[in-house]
């Protein structure tokens, strides 16, 4: 391998964090969080960083932080709302969430507003069946979303 | 002749004592506890149809088309991941399991291009004929909604891949792919790379390499376990999407490295559409890197040169000639140069690339027809030493253990190697054995590939100073002495205890304390006596070592040093133990085996003995000389002093591999008739009066011995593109000599080597045809060969202890030349690269790169990619930099597989004291910023372009 070129900020930062987190049992996950928490997301290029840390191939660090959903490739809006389009609230009309929302937003799903304010995304199941349609706004849950709550989370995620 | 079908089981041998009878489909049948019920089938002779599994690989479970019904159990168990029991009762087809069967292949191409009807692939593919085989006739689901196969139904579909071409010799589609993770087993389990991955999940998985980047710039070594593990055409040779599947195959030996790995070449015609490994071969078991698999282009490349051709002088264009012409004409200089300057002014070379029976052939021609001993083989310049230092010590030179041997070693010590570069099939196997839990010491002043590489980490490297092995190995066995590690049992039953006490005296001195030694080898004493500790209690330690240990001027001490502690260890003799030399090239074992050296007659019998030399004198019906004859360095330097002025050069480039070019170039220049036989114009050529063709591995009989001494076969697939074999082109020669040579095929010339070696009696094709290959010794005491030497005692009686003395070489930095060079070998390319530059090989190695330590290359103002200025006592060359903190700082390193690079123009004249093989890896140089190629280098592009001229055949 060729010797990492002096780097950049994102390489020293991540390489930083991996020393410190190493000597974990099951580092990698760990590790991840941290670097999302750092950054926002986990930047393609803090991947060999890991990968090179952990004596782990490239693949398999990717494999990893491709499968889970919550590690993000890019920085999310300040706002992350997340609507569940599982079994249960799409029979109470989910799909009709997602759609005004949508609408009301002007972005689909894994969309962040041109102003940086909000990221819409699906999610499969909240544990919030019971008070269907749910979603979730900045890790905090939703439930029985009709259109005046649509309106509600709009205007608070625009404020 | 049909393509070689090799029975899959499925599922991995079970290597269990306790026997297990079940019953499938009605057929009794016995397998180790702890068998599949796949693999059990098969055995059976029932074929479960499957995708996922393959025997090569643990089981997974994915696919679920290899279901059973096993009866007492609920449910449809996957047979692959379901272990046999006693009394069992499966079935394996029964109307609810085709129904279960058909449904998922349904599901399968719903996604899948042959559910588009579309022809994509070859339509061979496994999982083509189990789509066959279930019956599978519609797809109810339809074409709709979203796929991987085509570019949207109008939209824009992002679950659709480009196929990925970036590889030369495969190619990835990603809308044939069922996710079935062979692949990427495939590349974690036997390769070890884990360059594949599977990105996503549910509906968005799918297989890419590194982060989902391009096969070519991905961590894929393109070793091709991935394309041959894949059951559909996602991974796919390009050769057979182009000319479809082959028709034939015949196994054969590759031609590379000293691995010696088997392979099916499988043909369409009589094209070589791909090398499949064979599983059947005992060196690979199925596996292969990247130049025996896809490297093999040069075979039918247009530079090769297919007919003999002749001039006066060197500085005159060639003459195409007739067979017949060059041979009567190299005869007749031959003869008249022996006339003129006498008997001892001619000699030969053999070759490590060529079989056992054209090795033979050569020494014999140099014995029998020059009536001298003027032989020698490239190994002088590689593993002389372990011929010499391993004989002196153990009584035979060559590696003590097979391959296999690997998998029960706890310790595994690499000195001077990069088996995952040099020897990758074996790599992976040591890497497999790593990823259990074996422990690793590496010695080796540059950090290759196993000091650290994914999943894979020493536990020390030593990382001495180039030239320093002697006084490393032996501060090692200071401290197993001292520390009281030795095995007393084993020493005292097994070696001459006289010697082992003179040698615990020397080597306890205080000056070999790692103390002391670490001061000018550049080991921290720490390490040292903990890498000691380890390998001397560790349990089974196992020493492979390369060239690193070889070439110096202390290299078959270094070799005797190895035996020492392998020795004072007790670790000889059994399986996961023993020392092992990794061998270079293909058959360099087997041109030492048969008496390739000037001062040994075939088995390592020396020439003075007159026993061995009547049973020769009187097959032969000439008087040998009882002197050894001369060695490589040696002609040169007759040659130049004007008392040697003919050779005859088979399979070799001595002016690119040997050291000191211009020393060399001298004698070449200084002789009268050189002749030389290769696929190609080398180097060496460019001071040639004869050219005869070369014939390669793919067009000849044969057989090559291997670095575990296993001789394997050679089995010709198609005609000699020159006309003859190079057997067949030696024999011609002899004749045209006047000798009386009357072989018809190698398997002659192997019964007249087992006639008179003894460690080689029992060795015939119709052993070799039956065993598949065998370990010398072969003969009455040990009639199958012998996979582990050594093992009730030494060949030599008892082990013999040496003392090792370091003397530094006189090759010494100073402050004209403060860095020290060291070389070596890359994955891709092989040697002088004669072939591997001949393939699409290049796109991952296309020049020799200057390793620099990042604090040397500050210090000299150079950046990465900058041309440098390599000088050494010996002469200087030209090449770009890489800097990189493999090396450390004091220490450069190339590779030598570009002739333009020209590293020997650097390396020295220094060689081992024993055996004259050179330094190679130690030059004292300076490193400096340079404009482009050296005056050297333009010169000798020019000389050897004029030198390369072929006149045209114009009307006389």
């Amino acid at each position: 391998m060729v010797m990492q070129s002096a780097g950049t900020g994102i390489e020293a930062q991540v390489a930083s964090i991996v020393d410190g987190m190493k000597g974990m049992e099951g580092p990698l996950l760990p590790i991840l969080h941290e670097v999302q928490k750092e950054f926002g997301y986990v930047p393609q290029d803090a991947l060999p960083v890991i990968a090179s840390g952990l004596n782990l191939s490239r693949a398999e660090v990717y494999g990893v932080v491709s499968f889970y959903h919550d590690y993000r490739k890019e920085p999310a809006g300040r706002h992350v709302l997340k609507v569940c389009q599982a079994e249960s609230c799409q029979s109470m009309g989910s799909d009709d969430v997602a759609a005004r929302l949508r609408q009301a937003l002007g972005i689909d799903f894994h969309q962040t507003t041109p102003d940086g304010r909000v990221t819409l995304e699906p999610v499969y199941c909240l544990g919030m069946c019971a008070c269907s349609p749910a979603a979730m706004l900045d890790g905090e849950v939703i439930g029985r979303i009709d259109a005046d709550k649509v309106d509600e989370i709009v205007a608070e995620v625009r404020a | 002749m049909g393509l070689i079908h090799e029975v899959d089981y499925g599922t991995p041998e079970s290597q269990a004592e306790k026997q297990v009878t079940l019953i499938v489909d009605g057929k009794p049948v016995t397998v180790p506890e702890g068998t599949s019920i796949m693999r059990a089938s098969m055995e059976a002779g029932v074929e479960i149809p499957k995708l996922c599994a393959t025997d090569m690989l643990d089981s997974f479970g994915s696919c679920r088309i290899c279901l059973v019904e096993i009866e007492g159990r609920n449910g449809t168990p996957a047979s692959c991941t379901t272990p046999v029991s006693e009394g069992m009762v499966v079935h394996t087809r029964t109307e609810r399991l085709d129904a279960i069967r058909k449904g998922v292949m349904e599901l399968y191409v719903s996604d899948h291009p042959s559910g588009w009807n579309e022809e994509r692939g070859t339509g061979l593919s496994e999982f083509d004929k189990v789509a066959t085989e279930v019956g599978l006739e519609e797809n109810r689901y339809g074409l709709d909604g979203r796929n991987h196969v085509a570019p949207g139904n109008g939209s824009l579909n992002i679950d659709y891949l480009v196929r990925d071409e970036s590889n030369p010799y495969f190619t990835y589609d990603a809308s044939q792919c069922i996710v079935c993770s062979r692949c990427v087993r495939a590349c974690e389990d036997v390769q070890g790379t884990f360059a594949l991955t599977i990105e996503g999940r549910g509906f968005e998985s799918r297989i890419v390499a590194g982060m989902s980047e391009n096969f070519v710039e991905s961590e894929c070594v393109s070793c091709g376990a991935c394309v041959q593990a894949c059951p559909t055409d996602a991974l796919r040779e390009k050769t057979v999407l182009e000319h479809g599947m082959p028709e034939r195959s015949v196994v054969t030996t590759c031609a590379y490295c000293g691995v010696g790995c088997s392979f099916k070449a499988e043909m369409k015609g009589d094209e070589v559409l791909r090398m499949m490994p064979y599983k059947g071969g005992d060196a690979n078991h199925g596996h292969s890197c990247v130049k025996g698999r896809f490297a093999y282009g040069y075979a039918t490349h247009r530079d090769r040169i297919l007919k003999p051709m002749i001039r006066e002088k060197i500085s005159d264009p060639w003459r195409e000639v007739s067979w017949e012409e060059a041979l009567a004409h190299t005869a007749s200089e031959f003869r008249r140069i022996q006339h003129q300057y006498g008997r001892t002014a001619v000699g030969g070379i053999t070759s490590s690339r060529c079989t056992n029976e054209e090795t033979y052939l050569v020494q014999k021609l140099v014995r029998q027809g020059f009536g001298n001993n003027n032989v020698d083989t490239c190994a002088r310049v590689c593993h002389s030493p372990t011929g010499y230092g391993l004989g002196q010590s153990y009584g035979t030179s060559a590696g003590t253990q097979d391959f296999d041997s690997v998998e029960e070693s706890d310790v595994i010590v690499v000195i001077g190697a990069n088996p995952t570069d040099a020897h990758p099939v074996f790599g992976s196997r040591m890497k497999q054995r790593l990823r259990e839990g074996a422990r690793l010491i590496v010695i080796d002043p540059r950090r290759t590939d196993l000091v650290r590489s994914p999943h894979v980490k020493a536990d020390y490297h030593l990382a001495l100073r180039p030239g320093t092995n002697v006084a490393l190995l032996t501060t090692l066995a200071h401290v197993i002495v001292t520390e009281g590690l030795v095995d007393e049992q084993f020493v005292r039953e097994r070696c001459e205890w006289d010697a082992f006490q003179d040698w615990a005296g020397f080597v306890a001195d205080e000056a070999n304390s790692p103390e002391v030694v670490s001061s000018y080898i550049g080991v921290p004493a720490e390490d040292i006596r903990g890498a000691a500790r380890l390998y001397a209690t560790g349990g089974n330690g196992a020493i492979y070592y390369g060239l690193g240990v070889t070439e110096h001027s202390q290299g078959s001490t270094a070799v005797m040093a190895i035996a020492n502690l392998a020795m004072a260890t007790g670790n000889i003799g059994r399986r996961g133990v023993g020392v092992n030399p990794l061998r270079g090239q293909n058959n360099v074992q087997g041109s030492c085996d048969m008496g390739s050296f000037p001062h040994e007659l075939p088995g390592y019998r020396h020439i003075s003995g007159d026993a061995t030399r009547a049973i020769y004198e009187e097959l032969w019906g000439v008087k040998l000389d009882n002197e050894p004859g001369l060695r490589i360095p040696n002609m040169l330097d007759a040659a130049v002093d004007g008392s040697f002025r003919g050779l005859y050069v088979q399979g070799e480039d001595i002016l690119q591999s040997d050291p000191d070019t211009h020393h060399v170039a001298a004698g070449l220049a200084a002789m009268e008739c050189v002749v030389v036989q290769d696929l190609f114009l080398n180097e060496t050529a460019n001071y040639a009066h004869v050219f005869l063709p070369g014939s390669t591995f793919l067009e000849k009989d044969g057989t090559f011995t291997n670095a575990e001494r296993r001789i394997n076969r050679v089995r010709k697939v198609m005609e000699p593109k020159a006309r003859y074999a190079d057997w067949e082109a030696t024999q011609e020669l002899a004749r045209a000599l006047g000798l009386d040579w009357n072989y018809t095929h190698p398997s002659q010339i192997m019964d007249e080597i087992a006639a008179t070696t003894p460690s080689f009696a029992n060795v015939s094709y119709e052993l070799l045809e039956k065993m598949g290959s065998v370990q010398w010794p072969c003969n009455d005491s040990a009639p199958e060969g012998t996979p582990i030497m050594h093992v009730d005692g030494f060949v030599r009686g008892k082990g013999r202890f040496i003392r090792t003395e370091y003397v530094a070489t006189d090759e010494k930095t100073g402050p004209r030349f403060p860095l020290l060079l060291t070389t070596g070998r890359i994955l891709s390319q092989y040697n002088v690269g004669a072939q591997t530059r001949r393939t699409e090989n290049v796109v991952w190695h296309d020049e020799d790169r200057l390793e620099i330590h990042p604090h040397d290359a500050e210090q000299r103002g150079i950046r990465s990619g900058d041309w440098v200025r390599v000088a050494s006592r010996a002469g200087e060359t030209t090449l770009r930099a890489l800097i990189t903190d493999r090396v450390s700082p004091g220490v450069v390193y190339t590779t030598f597989h570009h002739p333009l690079t020209q590293a020997n123009v650097v390396t020295t004249d220094y060689s081992d004291w024993a055996t004259n093989c050179p330094e190679y890896k130690v030059t004292a140089v300076q490193v400096a910023p340079s404009n482009g190629p050296s005056d050297w280098q333009v010169e000798y592009e020019e000389q050897a372009r004029r030198s390369r001229r072929i006149a045209p055949l114009a009307a006389e």
